[in-house]
């Protein structure tokens, strides 16, 4: 589930990316912070599937609904992540004229 | 266990070669940015910087994953794994084999990705080129 729900948010971080309007946005790293961990879970679910095999594909209830919490968690960090980067480098200068109006 | 520490550790190898990188790039400036023989080419760098990312982006999800599990805690040795022998022997093998399937599996996808690139930009500037020659004709 977690690495469904990332795979998905990589998809559509691609998508946005690719559809851009504007290059200051930093999408690139959303793109490239998804499907670096879907790739890393991804090698993690297959090391599960050659353990529990048939097995892998029925998970309980409860499990599924902590993976799937813990998925959209870690796409909720990935989208911080990226937000923290974007006010730091700041390339629109929005921040940076914000903090001038207050002086 | 601690698998991502593998790929974070190749995201640092990664790094300390694309420093190496930029500075050899800045001294011949003319021969990494632009063409050899008609064709362009992306710096080594930039290349780098992708992989860079992709190894640090993923390993900074499976970090917070790995949190989410209680298996790294914010006292000495941060690892729960770490803090007995058994752990430490069952966290190793599964660096040895996660781990290392993680930082293949990037770098190979990473590996595509740059071929893949050098190829469309150099067709984007081949339709360049037909356009302007069908322009002029």
């Amino acid at each position: 589930m977690t690495l469904l729900i990332t795979v998905f948010a990589a998809v559509i971080a691609t998508v946005l990316w690719y559809n851009r309007k504007d290059d200051r946005m930093c999408l690139g790293t959303l793109c490239f912070l998804y499907w670096g961990a879907s790739l890393m879970w991804l090698v993690d679910a297959i090391f599960e599937y050659a353990e529990l095999k048939a097995e892998y594909f029925t998970p309980a209830l409860e499990d599924m609904a902590n993976d799937a919490f813990l998925g959209l968690s870690a796409v909720a960090l990935g989208l911080v992540i990226w937000l923290v980067r974007l006010l730091i480098a700041d390339p629109k200068g929005s921040v940076r004229a914000a903090l001038k109006k207050q002086r | 266990m601690a698998c991502f520490l593998v790929p974070a550790a190749e995201a640092l190898v990664a790094a300390a070669v694309k420093k190496g990188a930029e500075k050899k790039e800045t001294n011949n400036a003319k021969a990494s940015e632009t063409a050899t023989e008609g064709k362009v080419k992306i710096p080594f760098s930039v290349k780098l910087k992708w992989l860079g990312r992709l190894l640090w982006g993923g390993s900074a999800l499976l970090a917070f994953e790995h949190v989410w599990h209680g298996e790294i805690v914010p006292w000495f040795p941060f690892l729960t794994a770490a803090s007995d022998p058994a752990g430490a022997a069952e966290m190793l093998r599964e660096m040895a084999t996660v781990g290392v399937g993680m930082a293949v599996l990037i770098t190979l996808v990473w590996l595509v990705m740059c071929r893949a690139a050098e190829r469309i930009v150099n067709r984007r500037d081949a339709d360049d080129t037909q356009s302007m020659a069908e322009q002029e004709g």
